[in-house]
């Protein structure tokens, strides 16, 4: 299928309209009585904080989800879009946030995915996928070739597969699902540039990000979301970031980073000495003290996970040592680290921090089970355990016995701490501990890192959020290509010094770290 | 500039306090996409081409040729090649089936026991004097319809792979028990045989058939659209049906191909034999397995050939022959059948980790 020369503009009728769009899960309702248009021609940015449905009103769009009610207009005729197959149709394609691409197949063959030509004797046309995908790629900018297998690229350059296929298919409206998280600053402006480019030919764009900088850059219109309801459509010229935020917050920010925690101790409980893997994290040398909370920064990529999963043995380290309580450990696998009272909850907890089918009871019960193997389980005893545990996390479940699957995200990080908690641990990893976690949670988790550090833990945090890091940290280290650059305490716990150093632009005040 | 640029890159990963998820349960999906792990930029899944690990199996297999031919004279016979290929024909087939199946990720434990009920349809409608291809057409019918109806419970109805085909493994093999009455059934008609006994200018059907198959099964998968489709569903199924493949279809087709492998294997048996006994086949599926595997296909789908798992099935024929003739007990023989493919695939993991 040749580009699509676009239509000649018409700004004044808008080529999708969405009336009244509701979308419901289960009892819950994601989006809610949602209106939006967008023209031909123009960049529409949706806004809002995550879970505000952003992505499930446009997924709605694109054919994901089959809206429960409302009206879909395009062109000023009702349209249904039961599945991606029918939007596609319609010219409506969606650049996920994962990537919808074969990772064995080529670059040509995911561009023509579910949409082959074939040749006179019926076999797949090889040479007409490749000439189509090189034309396609070409007006994109791409520059790898149209034979490369998909899973040996780049993830920018695999978006650019997806945004390709799109064009290919002649898509009139494409919706961006914050295109940017994934990809690194040049591919970032890169990208930018190329949502400009479509613009400019014609298509409507929606793009969803919370990201200001990409809206006062981008947007024609933001409409911006909060708790499934459309809360605002802003012109370019309203739409400051004040205004925006405001929106989609909606609601005053409380006294988040409260500190009740006494200063930190003298005693230094976890100290780490050289500690690499050999290979991306250089050596990394840094002490933490009783009652004391070391945050450490960074962009993603810059090996901050990498590092503490070498404290916790999660990955080997080639060198290097870690010392707790001023005694040495020899720490090889996980089950070394728990014994030695190192605990990590890790990164993601659906992946690597919970058993989902298991109950609350089961999940808190398991860490301590591995360290003090009692020879029969029982559920009265492993439910008696978790009670006060879940009392004072605050976990909001019917019972213990609930699988841990069925929680809320928040509910589901506190029981992850939970079951460290149940170790005593005197040295408390945390890695993004409030990913993916309602405000209200984020609030009592971080009341109870302020409490878990008064009564003497050394905490670690790993953090992309700025200011949850420099809120309850006592220092910050920074990390960048897998280096320690910085080490920040007092009055230089500022965003504009860490993302300095983290970015690399080396002439922040601060002790560089050696 | 570079540091207005590492600002993007660090903005993008940092969020107001204020974030606020609705966490709920039923919208788990949802949170993942929102706060998911995103793939570090920069970094690329390495994995290495197809090809070089096909080229590590015909090395084996080239060396196990050239030891076997050179303590063995009668290992060197032409004779005896074309006996190796009428003794790998029904694996072969199956397995051409079966690498269909297991690159969309899936799984196909009933050809053992459906090659006993295609031996048994054409052997007996031979056995009622219908004519071979007559006979020939009714046992891949009845192939291609297990597979629809094994591709439907997995497809459309949503069950597992393994359990639906474990489970047509044995009711396949209760149909074979009651169709056979726990006996026996003959033919006599010597033009049936052909199929599994003849030869053409002196090669042998089974060999003739296993060829047409490869060729066949391999020109599906490399150049026709469905063979693209078949990939696409094993590497990302949710990929595959958002780019509007119809990914019900594509999973129903293997299995009715694996069916159809299943039948044409079946009618080569039955003609070998002349005759179909109830436990014919049993454990065939395993051995059509290991040679996909062996062959280089992932068992997670997505990725591997025809072409290695013809190379594959060849490698265990060629070993068991091999050992026949050098009169290795065949109780040893399937310890080193086993040790053999469980070291040809150490060997190729060791390999890649060292290529990385």
């Amino acid at each position: 299928m040749p580009v699509r020369t676009p239509e000649p503009l018409r700004t004044d009728e808008p080529l999708v309209r969405m009336r009244g769009v509701t979308k419901r899960f289960g009892g819950f309702t994601a989006v809610d009585h949602a209106d939006l248009d967008v023209h031909a021609g123009e960049v529409h940015v949706v806004a809002g904080e995550n879970g505000a449905g952003k992505s499930t009103l446009m997924k709605t769009l694109a054919g994901v989800h089959a809206l429960d009610s409302g009206r879909i207009l395009l062109d000023g005729a009702a349209v249904s879009i039961p599945d991606t197959a029918t939007a596609r149709r319609h010219g409506i394609a969606m650049v996920h946030q994962e990537l919808t691409l074969a990772p064995t197949l080529s670059v040509a063959e995911n561009i023509v995915l579910g949409r082959e030509h074939r040749t006179r004797t019926g076999l797949f046309a090889r040479a007409r996928a490749r000439d189509e995908a090189a034309r396609v790629l070409a007006t994109l900018g791409a520059r790898f070739s149209v034979d490369a297998e998909v899973g040996e690229l780049s993830t920018g350059e695999q978006q650019l597969v997806e945004i390709g296929r799109a064009v290919a298919e002649g898509a009139r409206v494409l919706i961006f699902d914050e295109p940017t998280a994934a990809l690194s600053a040049r591919e970032a402006a890169a990208l930018l540039d190329l949502v400009e480019s479509l613009r400019a030919s014609g298509i409507a764009v929606l793009y969803i990000t919370h990201r200001m900088e990409e809206i006062q850059r981008l947007a024609d219109r933001v409409t911006v979301m909060r708790d499934g309801r459309v809360v605002a459509s802003l012109r370019r010229e309203e739409a400051t970031p004040e205004a925006i935020v405001t929106r989609m917050v909606g609601r005053p920010i409380g006294a988040l980073y409260r500190r009740a925690r006494p200063r930190p101790r003298d005693q230094v409980r976890l100290r780490v000495t050289g500690l690499t893997d050999g290979g991306y994290v250089r050596p990394a040398s840094f002490e933490v003290r009783a009652g004391e909370v070391l945050g450490i920064a960074g962009i993603v990529g810059a090996g901050r996970s990498e590092l503490v999963r070498l404290i916790f043995g999660a990955d080997a380290a080639a060198s290097g040592s870690v010392a707790v309580d001023g005694r040495r450990v020899a720490v090889r696998r996980p089950a070394d680290a728990i014994a030695h009272g190192i605990a990590l909850v890790p990164e993601s907890r659906k992946d690597q921090g919970l058993f989902l089918d298991l109950s609350i009871a089961e999940n808190i019960a398991l860490a301590g089970l591995t360290r003090r193997p009692p020879r029969m389980l029982r559920p009265g005893r492993l439910r008696a355990a978790a009670g006060p545990l879940v009392a004072r996390l605050g976990i909001r479940c019917r019972s213990v016995d609930q699988p841990v699957g069925r929680l809320s995200g928040g509910n589901q990080q506190k029981t992850v701490l939970a079951k460290w908690l149940s170790l005593d641990p005197k040295v408390l990893i945390l890695d993004e501990p409030t990913r993916g976690v309602d405000i209200g949670a984020k609030a009592d988790i971080y009341a109870l890192i302020d409490d878990i550090a008064a009564q003497g833990v050394a905490i670690v945090l790993v953090s992309s959020e700025l200011p949850e890091v420099l809120g309850l940290s006592d220092r910050v280290l920074v990390m960048r290509e897998g280096h320690i650059v910085a080490e920040l305490s007092g009055d230089l716990l500022k965003e504009d010094i860490v993302m300095q150093y983290a970015t690399g632009a080396d002439t922040a005040p601060g002790r560089p770290a050696a | 500039m570079n540091a207005s640029r590492g600002d993007n890159a660090m903005e993008t990963r940092m969020k107001t306090p204020t974030d606020t998820p609705m966490e709920t349960p039923g919208e788990t999906g949802a949170a993942t996409a929102e706060g998911a792990d995103a793939p570090r930029p920069g970094t690329r899944r390495r994995r290495p081409p197809l090809g070089s690990q096909r080229f590590g199996l015909a090395i084996a297999f080239l060396l196990l040729v050239a030891v076997f031919a050179a303590v063995s004279p009668e290992f060197r016979t032409l004779g005896n090649f074309f006996d190796v290929t009428r003794q790998v024909a029904v694996t072969a087939i199956l397995a051409a089936g079966a690498t269909l199946v297991i690159l969309t990720g899936g799984i196909d434990l009933s050809v053992g026991s459906l090659v006993g009920l295609t031996a048994l349809v054409s052997v007996a409608a031979s056995a009622h004097g219908l004519p071979p291809v007559v006979a020939l057409l009714l046992a891949v019918a009845a192939g291609a319809f297990v597979g629809l109806v094994n591709g439907a419970l997995i497809a459309r109805a949503g069950l597992s792979a393994f359990v639906v085909t474990l489970a047509a493994l044995t009711w396949l093999r209760g149909v074979v028990y009651v169709g056979t009455s726990g006996g026996a059934v003959f033919t006599k008609d010597a033009w049936f045989a052909f199929f599994g006994q003849g030869a053409v200018a002196g090669v042998p059907m089974p060999a003739l058939i296993t060829l047409a198959v490869f060729a066949g099964c391999g020109l599906l998968l490399r150049r026709s659209v469905f063979g693209r489709h078949v990939v696409a569903v094993g590497a990302n199924a949710e990929a595959a049906r958002l780019t509007g493949v119809s990914v019900p279809r594509v999973l129903t087709r293997v299995y009715v191909i694996s069916g159809v492998c299943a039948g044409i294997a079946g009618v080569i048996v039955g003609a070998r034999l002349q005759s179909a006994v109830p436990d014919l086949g049993g454990g065939y599926e395993l051995q059509a397995i290991a040679a996909v595997v062996l062959g280089g296909t992932s068992l997670s789908g997505g990725r591997g050939g025809i072409g290695g798992t013809l190379l594959g099935a060849m490698l265990i024929a060629v070993l068991v022959n091999g050992m026949t003739l050098l009169n290795v007990s065949s109780y040893y023989q399937l310890i080193i059948q086993g040790a053999v493919i469980v070291a040809a695939i150490a060997l190729d993991r060791l390999r890649l980790r060292d290529g990385r």
